[in-house]
């Protein structure tokens, strides 16, 4: 290999020499607790010296460790110091009057998509109208668009940001993300991670433009690609508006997103506003590009979306009384990231396939913030943006870690539950959401003379597969986020104690049909029902305004997902353990049984319910999972059946792993649902 | 409702600034040190994809021509890589046989602007003879190179593109091999992954779609009017990294 160099010759002995290092030690069944005990690691996670494996800090024990000095878990450099800034707020994304520069260019807003050539980019004016990159002419007109028409209109532009910074600590560089901004054309308009929050009201029907303004492929700094589809997480949504994975544009292109602003069922079983019971609060918007969403996600191309009603009002004077927006309601959204070693900017492992797990958390895009509350309570609205980490989240105070500190549920995916519910512990796969309140006069009493809590994530998670079962001590974890508790003030919200009526869960009526999904692998790649992904391919067809029940079967020991589905919520009926009815070689390998080292590191260990409880009801279902789904958690061994609705449109939307890893290898269908039709295919 | 703007995020986020260290009792979190000294160096990030994941080991095509992996395969250019063995009686024919298709589908631009690679996962038994009887049973098109080489080369290899397990047994497994398809843009840093098992028509939109953004026309089929098929044949150890953009292949 006389072409090599000799720094390349090096640095390949000692990635296979990490690599040897890390397998023998993985396959004499080590977990990182069995090496603490025998003096080989130092609680920080240090590996000490094997022949030079530096093993990872967080997360990193048996599956990912710094080898090679590369973009992986332990590798990244960290700040001197964390909790030095405060958890920023993303801004509220303003409304624009159609006159607006932003809503002129090209054409208004139309219901057909604006298809004209614009000769500047030899690209159709707007993307909307392309599926595989590709115009089909005539099709994505808005539906519903004359019955309801448009209230509030907004832009945003996607663009780069090569002045962000994780943390004010300058031991970490400045960092490229792509990101969303508040709408303007000026440079100093400048995108965000997250983007802007987009606040929206029920009965407001509400248009967003966005301009895809990213920087050309080759600018991409390593990874990310300049196409994007813009999905509403949650929305009940037609498919020219939902943001789907094959209906993505490009530099240079707009393309319009038209939301009916009105609950499900709003044209079918609750004409003409839908349900109020199927009434959403905490969304978000993320790029959903077949293939590139991991990337383009984790490059920062994701913000939240809110929507209040007459009941969940954002004043706590009002409705449901929850608390005030933006002073007490605050969106949370928690990533893990990887720095490079070499230059201290973001990476990203684009030959990573079974999910990419970060040892630098941020909260709202920086590096564990801290953030000041009064002693009264606030709705925090918590979000996993991924890319593949799941959370346990626990509130611990650091000076005295064994104190339980309950705090309430009150929506699960954003969807208000019935009541609010007690825990101490939340538990989100990637998208997932958990709306919480967290009333800190009553935490100061627990704490005593104490004045800060954190919002810990206790789960031990050894790679991108998924979660083990166990959990770190309290303190033990990694910090989120600091609340530092200032004085008490007034509070005029709801106590979650006197059990508060919210929306009742939709009725769950007999289904059409029970159809069948086994999410599997199948030489490395991801399949549903054996069978893979296809932009070209409508795998079923739903009747329009029916029910069904779909069973989610994941024959896995060692893998989890958090299934996604689009278009309606789901309500999950049973949680069972299949019984592992197939093995994968991991689980041979390192859980020989009962007693062995590694029994319970990976394996059939489903989410207890965070200390609120399993539903007497529904087969283990926690009780927080009691609720109107759009992400649920598919773990080891497990068959989770669902009840769904499909109301209102047409068309065709996605059910996918939303470990976005996962999701662009692609474990990923498409259905379509239209009316009078029956297709009985029960395993499609 | 009070509006959120950019100018109060930070008022509303926090006021007071006051300093917390580290906390040492929190041992799952990185360390932090109380200075650091790193000297981060400027590296382009295509180097570093270049030094982390297309490591120019010396392979041996077919043909028994000497080549090596970055330099002669994979700079400059489009290319879809995939591993297989002459001998796998399971998931190499098929995925083989979807490649094949694909080869139709996409016409003369493989070998011209799209570079297909297949390396042997079996190096100790895979002769080049053994590669080119493999490729001739398959009737593969030009275009397309099948490749084999030392067994610690395609041991790193493999490993550097992401076509291994964590778990060893598994990752022995010649039979259990990832069936997945590399798709890339070298100079584009441009990297996906397509499934081999997925149907022939989807991988060609997908190899297309990687290729070509912004499309114009049709991708299912060769219908449209495609800068990139105006290619000329892209040189063989092209000495200027520009060169693809200079054809204008690179359309952006």
């Amino acid at each position: 290999m006389a072409f090599i160099s000799k720094r390349n010759k090096r640095r390949e002995r000692e990635i296979q020499k990490a690599l040897n290092n890390r397998l023998e030690l993985v396959k004499e069944g080590f977990t990182r607790r069995d090496l603490i005990k025998m003096g080989l690691m130092t609680s920080a996670g240090v590996l000490i010296a094997k022949g030079g494996l530096t093993h990872a800090q967080w997360g990193g024990h048996n599956g990912s460790s710094c080898y090679g000095n590369n973009c992986n878990v332990g590798c990244s450099p960290q700040p001197a110091q964390v909790f030095i800034d405060p958890m920023p707020i993303p801004p509220e994304l303003p409304a624009r009057p159609l006159t607006d520069p932003g809503l002129t260019f090209g054409a208004a807003p139309q219901q057909f998509p604006f298809n004209t050539i614009n000769p500047a980019t030899g690209l159709p004016y707007e993307g909307r109208g392309q599926y595989n990159g590709t115009l089909r002419p005539g099709t994505d007109f808005f539906q519903f668009f004359t019955q309801y028409p448009t209230q509030k209109y907004y832009v945003e532009r996607i663009r780069a940001n090569n002045n962000f910074r994780f943390t004010s600590d300058t031991n970490i560089p400045a960092q490229t993300i792509w990101g969303f901004n508040l709408g303007g054309s000026a440079t100093s308009d400048v995108a965000t991670m997250p983007g802007p929050t987009v606040v929206s009201h029920y009965q407001e029907p509400w248009l967003i433009r966005r301009y895809n303004e990213l920087p050309t492929q080759s600018q991409n700094g390593g990874f990310g690609v300049p196409e994007m589809s813009t999905h509403l997480h949650n929305f009940h949504t037609a498919p020219e508006s939902d943001g789907g994975p094959c209906r993505y544009f490009f530099r240079g292109q707009y393309f319009d997103q038209y939301f009916t602003g009105q609950q499900a069922g709003f044209a079918s079983t609750h004409q003409p506003n839908g349900d109020i019971n199927e009434s959403l609060s905490s969304l978000w918007y993320h790029d959903h590009r077949i293939d590139h969403t991991a990337e383009n996600t984790y490059k920062g191309l994701a913000g939240f979306h809110l929507i209040f009603n007459q009941f969940d009002t954002g004043n706590e004077t009002t409705g449901f009384r929850l608390p005030s927006y933006p002073q007490y309601d605050v969106p949370i959204m928690l990533n893990d990231k990887l720095l490079d070693p070499s230059t201290g900017l973001l990476c990203f492992d684009s030959f990573n396939f079974k999910g990419l797990l970060g040892d630098i958390q941020l909260a709202n895009g920086i590096i564990q913030p801290f953030f000041n509350v009064s002693q009264r309570r606030y709705r925090f609205r918590v979000l996993n943006g991924g890319p593949s980490r799941f959370y346990e989240l626990f509130l611990t105070d650091p000076l005295t870690p064994s104190t339980q500190i309950p705090f309430w549920v009150i929506a699960d995916d954003g969807n208000l539950l019935p009541t609010p519910i007690q825990v101490t512990s939340i538990r989100l796969g990637v998208a997932e959401r958990y709306d919480i309140i967290i009333d800190f006069n009553a935490v100061k009493s627990l704490i005593g003379s104490h004045t800060k809590v954190r919002l810990e994530n206790r789960l031990i998670q050894d790679d991108g597969q998924g979660p083990s079962c166990d959990l770190f001590s309290a303190g033990q974890g990694m910090s989120c986020v600091e609340f530092r508790i200032g004085s008490p003030v007034t509070d005029n919200s709801v106590n979650p104690a006197t059990h508060p009526v919210f929306y009742q869960l939709p009725s769950v009526i007999t289904p059409r049909i029970t159809r069948n999904f086994n999410f599997d692998r199948d030489n490395g790649q991801w399949v549903i029902n054996g069978k893979f992904a296809n932009c070209n391919e409508l795998r079923f067809t739903v009747k329009q305004n029916s029910a069904e029940n779909w069973l989610w079967s994941n024959p896995r020991s060692d893998w989890q997902h958090p299934i996604h589905v689009h278009l309606e919520e789901h309500q999950i009926l049973s949680r069972s353990n299949n019984g592992g009815r197939r093995f994968s070689y991991s689980h041979h390998s390192r859980r020989a049984g009962p007693g062995s080292p590694d029994w319970r590191s990976h394996g059939d260990c489903a989410f207890g319910g965070g200390g609120g409880g399993i539903s007497t009801t529904r087969p283990n279902v926690p009780n927080v999972e009691v609720s109107r789904k759009d992400v649920t958690r598919l773990q080891a061994n497990e068959d989770v059946k669902v009840f769904f609705r499909f109301r209102d449109f047409q068309g065709d939307w996605a059910m996918h792993c939303h470990n976005t890893i996962h999701e662009d290898h692609a474990m990923m269908l498409l259905f379509q649902v239209q009316p009078g039709v029956t297709d009985n295919n029960q395993n499609p | 409702m009070a509006k959120m703007t950019r100018r109060n995020w930070l008022a509303v986020a926090g006021a007071t600034t006051a300093a917390v260290g580290a906390n040492s009792v929190f041992a799952q979190e990185p360390t932090p040190a109380s200075t650091h000294n790193y000297n981060f160096q400027k590296i382009s990030p295509r180097e570093l994809i270049q030094r982390r994941h297309l490591p120019n080991v010396e392979l041996i095509t077919q043909d028994n021509q000497k080549v090596h992996f970055y330099t002669d395969l994979v700079k400059d250019r489009r290319v879809v890589i995939q591993f297989m063995f002459a001998r796998c009686k399971d998931i190499c024919p098929v995925i083989t046989h979807h490649l094949v298709e694909v080869q139709k589908i996409l016409k003369d631009r493989v070998g011209r602007d799209i570079f297909f690679y297949s390396i042997t996962l079996s190096p100790e038994e895979d002769s080049p003879r053994d590669l080119k009887a493999y490729a001739k049973m398959h009737g593969v098109g030009q275009g397309w190179t099948f490749l084999t080489g030392k067994p610690d080369d395609i041991l790193l290899l493999r490993k550097s593109l992401g076509f291994f397990y964590d778990d060893p047994k598994e990752d022995a497994d010649r039979n259990n091999h990832s069936g997945m398809l590399v798709v890339g843009t070298e100079p584009l840093m441009r990297w996906a992954m397509c499934q081999g098992g997925a149907a022939p028509d989807w991988i060609a939109t997908v190899i297309r779609t990687e290729a070509d953004a912004p499309l114009t026309g049709s991708v299912d089929g060769i219908r449209q009017t495609d800068p990139a098929v105006r290619l000329k044949r892209a040189p063989q150890s092209p000495k200027d990294p520009n060169a693809m953009h200079r054809h204008g292949s690179m359309r952006e």
